[in-house]
């Protein structure tokens, strides 16, 4: 019980992943095999987000403080108070890749259509033998 | 201009794929010249930097001056200057060979064909390149998608397999991400060599397991290892040929060199073959894979189809070489990587000649061929010689390792998997000669009489390529000492 | 001994590589094209003769070609076992080249020129293998042999050669990667090398388990010495040109197998430790039984160039015997009973090709009375087969009296049985077929008692080597000093 409360969030994102990758591999129809797999990547950003996150943190940057003077105050940084950008920087990039992907997919998909005139697997084999 | 070397291999290409996408509009021709241009550059400046690993050491190239664990770190040792060279090449010579094959498939095509071929070839050299985990799936992406579009171009049965290669595709290069996104956890760091050092110091824990589990599975699946191999051979064999050329040496092949940088930079030798100790499950997959392959390859008319299933079997050399855990088989790994990169290439050149000229690739279209293009079945038939291990070309010395280290591992399934292999594929290329060689002519017929038939050889542009290929082949074998002494010996001795 | 790093071995290969480049370009001029040949032929002898002289003296030649795996490099060594075979395949490729002409022409054979080209590669490949100094040479000159003679073996290019082809490659191809590339890497990473020596290169330290699997994967990998049960191809590949069968199948093909097991048996195992382990016995064994067999296969034969084929198996496994003995005196008589053989042997097709070029006919049994006919052409098939069988006045004795002497050296008796038996078979098989041609009854003659031999160029080169088989058994130190050279016994 302890283990699901503190690893909740990798629970949940293994959940999205593995549903996404079992609608990949096991659906016939190709267009839910493209949102399968859109499915599947938004678990692995999850996963890359939620292992940079914090409870109580914020975005990671620093507000510079004045005195009364206008002086720059030295403050201490607490780690604690930033989430990790890394994984957030990355994933940017994950998303970005995965739109083209899906893109192409869909653009893929709808050329098999006007190929095949079909969108199920079984059926598009069938018009191939 | 020198120390900038390492980034103009890949930046020359990318900043090119744009000016041939806007040149090609207007010009599409100048696009084809664009290209090979492009990749005389990339190719001058690999062998730069081949130079300088041998001659001084290994490169570190950090982009945009950001120092090492925090930027991203461009590391050229000995392996990857030898890859990149191979992979230079090879997009100089497939450039070269396209012209007439893609006026013929893709009269309408040509900017678009080449602006992604740049694009593509872009992604490889980085990939190659690159000592950062995520830099290197973000290029896996790029030359992962331009694959799929250039597999797509020739359109009818091509577009639903490429729809398959995508889903697959995309389950290797997610399972990737996902084995970084363990080591991140671990180390908090993407750059190979950091990882490398934090993950020695610690005790090897599940995350640990967790990312080399998932990184090799994703690229098993993007090499096409068997059983993961489904998507590969209707991939390559509907593309139209340049395609095929392109793809067929270079993908399966950058995704073994994936997988041995990770074995060696990230991973080490103690931590996969002492701790995990997975390598019998793994050379045996590799059997299979070997064993499938040249099974299935007997199968097929299709000349296409059959080159493809032999790089399902050529991909188990690879794994199983580099799995056998001593030098001898992590030498034939490497080594091979190198052969059967041009060793694809020269047979599928080979194919694509036979393809403009005849039409199609099936067995029957191959009577009389030699005849009708001896200079063709030249390059053909160094090739089907490398394939079977034939000395003096490549193929033998990169069987010569694998073997060696099969012997020395006591690994008596891997060694005779790979003798198997080297019948089946004898068998292969000679039911092709043989269709060639006897089937000019009516058996019943006396031998004094003989139907002409007429000489047609497929244009200078493309034999050109074909015969380099295939005298690169017996080049690459006479000079195997070197190639072993200076590059793969220096990489492996970190190793193991 | 002194070794001298000379040009010469390489030349020879090159120049025979380089004079089938010319053949394949002078397709239009026959004439020219045949010039070629001989030209080459006689550079081969001139060079041959060259080395000859610093040969007998006790010393060797060699040349570096590349180094292609590291300290494991391609290189020429050339002794007097080398320079035996060099000479035997050098002179022995003028005579057939003559011969050729006198077969492929008159019967108008197509493709020609891809015939002499291929053949002049076939010289060059197996004068690489007789030079070779190591175990990956020879085995990179043996596959190259394979591939050449391909396109001869099939030459006629119907269903019947495609069948002979396909068995000819398939078991040279099968047993050289199968088993003879395993066994060299194997020995390579025991040993750490494989330059030849006579001392050979396994020490008695090595596991003898081990060394009886190696020496098995070596014997049967050069399928080419046909040895049985890997013999199915050479009556097969009976299917080419009988210039061919003369040429690559009584002398350069399958000589090179017997070559290369002969010298992987003295070079890399060394006489000394077959004999003092039980590897001796076993090759001993292996050759008898295929000896034997051969012999009986041969009896039944009725087409002449199977009996000559399966004749061949015999006398192959001789040779091998000779050197299974593992004494001096059987190494220096089975060496020396290459070039004896290939004189006799060669012959013999000639003869056979002769017959087929003047009648037609190819079956013992349509042979009756031939000798009215074609009385030179039967004389000379007499002494060859009188030197195949090894009787006096021909070379085959000489090298079968040491091969006897050397198995009287090793006190092994039931070896002179062996070649007692199988020489009573030759006779058995080769007698019949002579006494036919010449002393058959007046009304079973199918030929009638006019002579009419086949044109010049095919009756002359017979005669030749007859008439060589008979100065070799005068003469037999032409051969006999390089192969006691090679072996390191006294002259």
């Amino acid at each position: 019980m302890e283990f699901i409360i503190n690893y909740y969030n990798y629970i949940i994102v293994v959940i999205i992943m593995m549903l996404g990758l079992w609608g990949m591999l096991a659906l016939s129809n190709l267009v839910k095999k493209l949102i399968s797999m859109a499915i599947f990547q938004t678990g692995i950003i999850l996963f890359y987000i939620s292992m940079g996150a914090k409870k109580g943190a914020s975005i990671p940057i620093i507000k510079q403080a004045y005195d009364e003077h206008h002086h720059p105050i030295h403050q201490t940084i607490n780690n604690m108070d930033y989430a990790n950008p890394l994984t957030q920087i990355l994933m940017l990039t994950a998303i970005v890749v995965g739109v083209a992907t899906l893109g192409l997919g869909l653009a893929l998909t709808q050329r098999v259509y006007s190929e095949h005139k079909s969108l199920h697997e079984d059926e598009i084999l069938e018009s191939l033998s | 201009m020198i120390e900038q070397a390492p980034a103009l291999i890949v930046v020359i290409p990318l900043i090119s794929a744009l000016f041939i996408t806007i040149i090609g509009l207007y010009q599409p021709r100048v696009s084809w010249a664009l290209t090979i241009v492009t990749f005389a550059l990339s190719s001058i400046f690999a062998f730069i930097c081949l130079k300088h690993v041998v001659t001084v050491g290994p490169i570190s190239y950090m982009f945009g001056n950001w120092p090492a664990p925090f930027g991203i770190e461009y590391a050229i040792d000995h392996l990857n200057a030898l890859i990149v060279l191979m992979i230079s090449i090879v997009a100089f010579l497939v450039a070269i060979f396209s012209k007439h094959d893609i006026a013929k498939e893709l009269g309408d095509k040509i900017p678009h064909f080449y602006s992604l071929f740049t694009l593509l070839v872009t992604g490889l050299l980085g990939i190659t390149l690159t000592g950062d985990a995520f830099n290197l799936y973000v290029l896996l992406e790029i030359s992962a998608l331009t694959s799929y579009a250039l597999l797509a171009l020739s359109g009818g049965r091509a577009y639903i397999a490429t729809f398959n290669y995508l889903i697959m595709g995309t389950i290797g290069a997610c399972f990737y991400l996902l084995g970084v996104g363990y080591l991140l956890i671990n180390t908090g760091s993407l750059n190979m060599a950091d990882i490398a050092v934090i993950i020695s110091n610690n005790t090897y824990s599940y995350t640990v397991l967790a990312a080399f589990l998932f990184i090799m599975i994703g690229m098993w699946t993007k090499m096409a290892l068997f059983p993961l191999h489904s998507w590969l051979p209707n991939a390559y064999t509907y593309a139209p040929t340049s395609t095929s050329c392109l793809l067929a040496p270079l993908m399966t092949k950058v995704s073994v060199y994936v997988m041995l940088r990770m074995m060696t930079s990230v991973f080490n030798y103690d931590y996969i073959f002492n701790v995990l100790q997975w390598q019998s499950v793994i050379v045996t997959l590799a059997v299979i894979a070997i064993l499938a392959g040249s099974v299935l390859a007997l199968k097929q008319d299709n000349l296409k189809k059959m080159l493809t299933y032999l790089i399902v079997a050529e991909i188990g050399y690879m794994v199983g070489g580099a799995w056998l855990g001593n030098a001898n088989g992590f030498t034939g790994a490497s080594y091979h990587i190198i052969a059967d990169g041009f060793m694809t290439l020269c047979l599928f050149l080979a194919i694509g000649c036979i393809i403009y000229k005849v039409g199609d690739a099936s067995l029957s279209s191959m009577k009389g061929i030699f005849t009708k293009m001896p200079m063709t079945m030249l390059g053909f038939l160094i090739g089907a010689f490398s394939m079977i291990g034939i000395p003096p070309t490549c193929g033998f010395f990169s069987k010569w390792y694998l073997i060696s280290g099969a012997y020395e591992a006591a690994s008596w399934h891997f060694l005779i998997a790979l003798l198997i292999s080297s019948l089946v594929n004898a068998v292969l290329f000679f039911r092709i000669i043989e269709v060639g060689y006897f089937q000019a002519l009516p058996s019943e017929e006396p031998n004094h009489h003989h139907p002409k038939i007429k000489r047609d050889e497929a244009p200078i542009s493309m034999l050109i390529p074909l015969l380099t290929t295939a005298g690169l082949l017996i080049g690459i074998g006479l000079y195997t000492a070197d190639i072993v002494t200076y590059l793969i010996q220096p990489f492996i001795k970190n190793f193991l | 001994m002194q070794t001298m790093t000379s040009i010469l071995p390489a030349a020879i290969v090159l120049v025979s590589f380089i004079g089938s480049v010319f053949i394949f370009f002078t397709k239009k001029n026959q004439n020219l094209r045949e010039a070629w040949t001989f030209i080459t032929a006689a550079i081969n002898l001139v060079l041959l003769f060259k080395m000859a002289k610093w040969i007998l003296a006790g010393n060797t030649y060699s040349f570096h070609i590349a180094e292609v795996l590291p300290g494991l490099p391609l290189f020429f060594n050339v002794d007097g076992f080398g320079m035996l075979f060099a000479f035997v395949a050098g002179s022995l490729w003028v005579v057939t080249s003559l011969y050729s002409i006198g077969y492929m022409r008159p019967l108008k054979e197509h493709a020609q020129t891809r015939y002499f080209a291929c053949f002049a590669l076939a010289i060059s490949a197996t004068m690489g293998v007789a030079f070779s100094g190591n175990v990956l040479t020879m085995y990179l000159f043996y596959e190259i042999l394979s591939l050449s003679t391909y396109p001869l073996v099939t030459h006629h290019q119907d269903a019947e050669a495609r069948g002979g082809g396909r068995k000819y490659l398939t078991f040279l191809l099968t047993t050289s990667i199968g088993f003879a590339l395993p066994a060299m890497i194997i020995t390579y990473l025991n040993t750490g090398t494989l330059t030849f020596s006579n001392a050979g290169i396994f020490t008695q330290a090595t596991d003898p388990t081990l060394l009886i699997v190696l020496l098995l994967l070596f014997i049967f990998g050069f399928a080419k010495s046909g040895m049985m049960p890997f013999h199915v191809w050479l009556p097969g590949a009976m299917v080419a040109p009988t210039p061919v069968s003369a040429l690559l199948h009584a002398v350069a093909v399958v000589k090179v197998g017997v070559f290369c097991v002969l010298r992987v048996l003295t070079g890399v195992f060394g006489i000394d430790l077959l004999s003092s382990t039980p590897l001796s016995t076993i090759v001993c064994v292996i050759a008898s039984i295929t000896v034997i067999v051969s012999s009986l296969i041969a009896l039944t034969q009725d087409n002449l160039k199977r009996r000559l084929a399966f004749s061949t198996v015999g006398q192959l496994s001789y040779i091998v015997l000779g050197a299974g003995i593992a004494t001096s005196f059987g190494v220096v008589g089975s060496m020396t009973h290459i070039a004896m053989h290939a004189f006799g042997k060669i012959t013999l097709f000639f003869c056979a090709g002769a017959i087929f070029v003047a009648t037609g006919k190819k079956y013992i049994s349509q042979m009756v009375g031939i000798g009215k006919q074609m009385p030179f052409t039967m004389i000379a098939f007499l002494i060859g087969s009188m030197s195949v069988i090894g009787l006096p006045l021909t070379g085959g004795i000489i090298s079968k009296w040491y091969m006897v002497l050397g198995a009287m050296d090793s006190g092994r008796l039931w070896i002179l049985i062996i070649y007692l038996i199988s020489s009573l078979l030759n006779a058995a098989y080769f007698f019949p077929i002579v006494y036919n041609a010449f002393f058959c009854k007046e009304e079973d003659s199918q030929y009638p008692n006019k002579i009419k031999e086949a044109p010049l160029a095919a009756l002359l080169p017979p005669v030749i080597t007859a008439i060589g088989t008979v100065i070799l058994f005068i003469y037999p130190e032409l051969f006999l000093d390089f192969a006691k050279i090679a072996v390191g016994v006294s002259k």
